[in-house]
C-alpha cells in the first residue's frame, strides 16, 4: 500500500485512501492556480507584483488599488475560474459516458445548443434600448435547456441498435454545424448592436463580468460540484463499459441520463456567462487523465483545476498582451485546443 | 437510380438545364421589389435607366449568375471529393477547404493589404489547398488508411483551428472587419460581376477538367488496387482531381465566402437520380448544385422579409438533417 495513504477518522467510521501521486499533483496544481490567480489579479494597465496583489487582497492597499483589483479584475477572474471548472468537469463526465476521448461538449454541439438558447433569449427578452426585460438570472436556465435539447437530440439521433461512439461524434459534428447556423440566424433577428456583442460572446469571452454574475454562477457551480461528488462512483462504473457496468449491478441507463443532465447543467451555466470557450472540455480531462489515471475521484478535481487554469490564463493573456485590444479567451483556448485535438486524432490513428 | 436509360438521362439533363435557366429568371424577378416578367425582359432589350431596370441589371442579375456559378462549382467539387476520399460525408466545408480559404483571405486583406481580385483568388486557392492537404494527410495516417470518420474528424479539427485563427485576427483589427465581413458572411448578395469574372476562368477550367477525367474517376472508384491493375496511374488522376477541387472550392469561397452543405447534399441526390457513373454524375451535380443554391438564395429573401438571411445559413439548415441521415446510414460508401 505504498502508493496510497489511508486516513481514518471518528473511530474508523470514516476512512478512505489517498493516492499519494495524485495528491501531489493536486497540491501542485492548486498552488499553480493560486499563482496564476495572483498574477492575473496584478496584471493589466495598472500592474502590481504578485506579492503586492496578495497584500491588496488582504486589505493593505490604497483605495484605488483595491478598487482596481477587487471591483474590476476579481469578478472576471472568478468567472473565468468557475467557467473553467464547469467546462472541464462537463468534459470529463462526457468522456466517461461516451467512452470516447474525442467527445467533447463543443464538437458534439452541446455548447452550440447553449449558445443558440442564449442568443434566442437575448433576442426575445430585449427591448428597444437593448436592456433585458427579464432578470439575467434566467439566462443560465435558458442555456441549460438549449444544451439539454441538443444532448437529447444527439442521444436519440445516434441511437441505432445501441450507441456507437463514432456515430455519436459524426452526428455531433452535424448538430454542431446546425447550431452554428441557428445562432447566426437569431443574431440577425436580434438588434444589430446586440449582434456585434453576441459575436464576441460566442467566441468565448468573460469580458464584462461583474459581481452579480459571480453571485449567480458560484452557487450553481458549487451545487453541481456537490452532486458530481455524489455521482462519482457511477462515473467510474460507466467507464467500464456497458456489459461490466450491468454485471456489477449498475442501472446504467438511468445513471447515464442523470450524468448527461448534470453535464448539460455545467455547460449551460458556463456558456451563459462566458459563451463558447472552446476545447477546454476536451483538453483539461485529458491532461488530468495523463497525470493521475482514470479514477474519477482523482480525475475530476484535477481536471477542474486544470480547466480553471486554462481559462484564466487564456483570459489574462487576452486582456494584457495585446493591449489596447482585448482578445477573447476562446480564441486562445481554440488555438491551443484544435492542435491538441489533431494530436489526439493522430494518437488514435490505429484505434 | 431513377433514370435508367441513356435516353432518360440525356432528357433529364436537358430538363435540368431548362430548370436552371428558369430559376435564374425567377431569381431575377422575385424579391423585395417585385418585378414583372415584362419589365425584366425590357431591362435587357431596351434599358431605360428606371429604378427597376437598374435593380435588375446591377443587383438581381449578378446575384443570380453568382449563385449559379457557385452552386455549380460546389456541387461538382463535392462529387469529386466524395469519390477521392471514398467518404460519403466529404464536402468542401466539412473537410476544411472553406475555413482554410477564408483564413488566407483574411490574412491577405489584413496583414498584407492585398486588394487585387486576382491576387485574392489565388490566395483563396492556396488556403484551400493547404487545409485540404492537411486534412487529407491527417485523415489517411494510421494502419487502416483513410476512413470516413478520421477524415471527418480531421476536417472538423482543421476547420475549428482556422476559424478560431480568423476570429482572433478579426478581433485584433476591427477596422478590417467591414472589409472582411463581406467574404465571411457566406452570401451571394451584394457582389459585383467583376468578382465573378475574375474567378470564372478558374471555375470553368475546374469544371472542364472534372468532365474530362470523369471516366478515370469511374475506374478509381473501383478501389486503388483494381484501378492500378487496370493500368491507371492513380496518383496522377488523384492529383488532377484534387487540383480541380481546389479550383472549384477555392474559387467559390473567393466569390461568395463559405457556403456549406451543397457539396454534400447534391452528389447524394444526383446518385439517387443517375446511379454511380461519374460521366453523368459530374454534369448532373453541376446543374443540381446551381438549382439548389438558386432556390436557397430565393428562399433566403422571403424567410425574414424584409431582412435577408445569408444563404449559407439556409443551406446549413437544409443540409444538416441530410448530413445526420447519411452519418446514421453508417458512414459507409454510399
Amino acid at each position: 500500500m505504498r502508493k496510497y495513504k489511508s486516513i481514518r477518522a471518528f473511530r474508523d467510521q470514516i476512512s478512505f485512501l489517498i493516492d499519494r501521486k495524485a495528491f501531489k499533483y493536486h497540491v501542485l496544481f492548486f498552488f499553480f492556480l493560486g499563482l496564476v490567480f495572483l498574477l492575473s489579479a496584478g496584471m493589466g494597465e495598472q500592474s502590481f507584483s504578485p506579492w503586492k496583489t496578495f497584500n491588496i487582497l488582504l486589505g493593505n492597499g490604497s483605495n484605488f488599488e483595491s478598487m482596481v483589483v477587487e471591483s474590476f479584475r476579481m469578478p472576471r477572474i472568478l468567472i473565468s475560474i468557475l467557467v473553467g471548472i464547469g467546462l472541464a468537469v462537463a468534459g470529463a463526465i462526457m468522456q466517461a459516458i461516451l467512452r470516447n476521448p474525442l467527445a467533447s461538449p463543443d464538437v458534439t454541439g452541446i455548447t452550440g445548443g447553449a449558445s443558440v438558447a442564449v442568443v434566442l433569449f437575448l433576442a426575445i427578452f430585449s427591448n428597444e434600448s437593448n436592456a433585458l426585460t427579464v432578470s439575467v438570472h434566467w439566462m443560465p436556465l435558458a442555456a441549460f435547456i438549449g444544451a439539454t435539447i441538443v444532448a437529447i437530440c444527439l442521444y436519440l439521433l445516434s441511437w441505432k441498435n445501441g450507441l456507437s461512439p463514432f456515430r455519436l461524434v459524426l452526428v455531433g459534428i452535424g448538430l454542431w454545424a446546425l447550431t452554428k447556423a441557428l445562432t447566426n440566424l437569431f443574431m440577425i433577428l436580434g438588434p444589430i448592436h446586440q449582434a456585434a456583442q453576441a459575436n464576441v460572446w460566442i467566441t468565448g469571452s468573460v469580458y464584462g463580468a461583474n459581481w452579480s454574475n459571480v453571485q449567480i454562477l458560484a452557487p450553481i457551480t458549487v451545487l453541481l460540484l456537490l452532486i458530481t461528488l455524489i455521482m462519482t462512483r457511477h462515473l467510474n462504473i460507466q467507464e467500464l463499459g456497458e456489459d461490466i457496468a450491468l454485471g456489477v449491478g449498475a442501472r446504467i441507463e438511468r445513471q447515464r441520463l442523470g450524468l448527461l443532465i448534470l453535464c448539460t447543467a455545467f455547460i449551460g451555466s458556463a456558456v451563459a456567462f462566458a459563451g463558447g470557450v472552446g476545447f477546454v472540455g476536451l483538453m483539461a480531462p485529458h491532461i488530468a487523465r495523463k497525470l493521475v489515471g482514470s479514477s474519477f475521484g482523482n480525475l475530476l478535481p484535477l481536471s477542474a483545476m486544470i480547466g480553471a487554469i486554462l481559462v484564466l490564463l487564456a483570459d489574462t493573456i487576452g486582456r494584457t498582451v495585446f493591449l489596447p485590444i482585448e482578445v477573447p479567451a476562446g480564441v486562445f483556448t481554440a488555438v491551443i485546443g484544435a492542435p491538441y485535438f489533431i494530436y489526439l486524432l493522430y494518437r488514435q490513428r490505429n484505434a | 437510380m431513377v433514370l435508367q436509360s441513356i435516353k432518360g438521362k440525356s432528357f433529364g439533363l436537358i430538363i435540368g438545364a431548362t430548370l436552371l435557366l428558369l430559376f435564374n429568371f425567377l431569381s431575377i424577378i422575385l424579391g423585395y421589389t417585385n418585378i414583372t416578367i415584362q419589365t425584366a425582359i425590357d431591362a435587357f432589350t431596351n434599358f431605360n435607366s428606371s429604378n427597376e431596370h437598374i435593380i435588375i441589371l446591377d443587383v438581381r442579375l449578378p446575384r443570380a449568375l453568382i449563385a449559379t456559378a457557385v452552386g455549380v462549382s460546389l456541387g461538382v467539387a463535392g462529387a469529386l471529393l466524395q469519390a477521392l476520399t471514398r467518404n460519403p460525408l466529404a464536402s468542401p466545408d466539412i473537410l476544411g477547404f472553406n475555413a482554410g480559404a477564408s483564413f488566407s483571405i483574411v490574412v491577405a486583406l489584413m496583414l498584407f493589404s492585398v486588394t487585387s481580385l486576382q491576387a485574392i483568388t489565388w490566395i483563396a486557392f492556396i488556403g484551400a489547398a493547404i487545409a485540404g492537404f492537411l486534412v487529407y494527410f491527417l485523415g489517411s495516417i494510421g494502419r487502416d488508411g483513410m476512413t470516413p470518420i478520421k477524415m471527418t474528424l480531421a476536417g472538423a479539427a482543421i476547420a475549428a483551428l482556422f476559424a478560431s485563427l480568423t476570429q482572433g485576427l478579426l478581433v485584433m483589427d476591427e477596422s478590417a472587419l467591414d472589409q472582411v465581413l463581406f467574404w465571411m458572411s457566406g452570401s451571394v448578395q451584394g457582389r459585383k460581376l467583376d468578382i465573378l469574372f475574375a474567378v470564372l476562368p478558374y471555375l470553368v477550367i475546374g469544371l472542364i477538367i472534372s468532365l474530362i477525367i470523369s471516366n478515370k474517376i469511374n475506374i478509381l472508384n473501383l478501389g486503388d488496387d483494381v484501378a492500378k491493375g487496370l493500368g491507371q496511374r492513380i496518383m496522377i488522376v488523384k492529383l488532377i482531381a484534387g487540383i480541380s477541387v481546389i479550383l472549384l472550392a477555392g474559387g467559390s469561397v473567393a466569390i461568395a465566402g463559405p457556403i456549406g452543405f451543397i457539396g454534400i447534399v447534391v452528389p447524394h441526390v444526383v446518385k439517387w437520380l443517375v446511379g454511380n457513373d461519374y460521366r453523368w454524375i459530374i454534369p448532373y451535380c453541376a446543374i443540381v448544385g446551381g438549382i439548389f443554391l438558386l432556390i436557397a438564395d430565393i428562399g433566403a429573401r422571403y424567410i425574414l422579409m424584409p431582412e435577408e438571411v445569408p444563404v449559407g445559413i439556409m443551406t446549413a439548415l437544409v443540409g444538416t438533417p441530410f448530413f445526420i441521415y447519411i452519418a446514421r446510414k453508417g458512414g459507409r460508401k454510399a
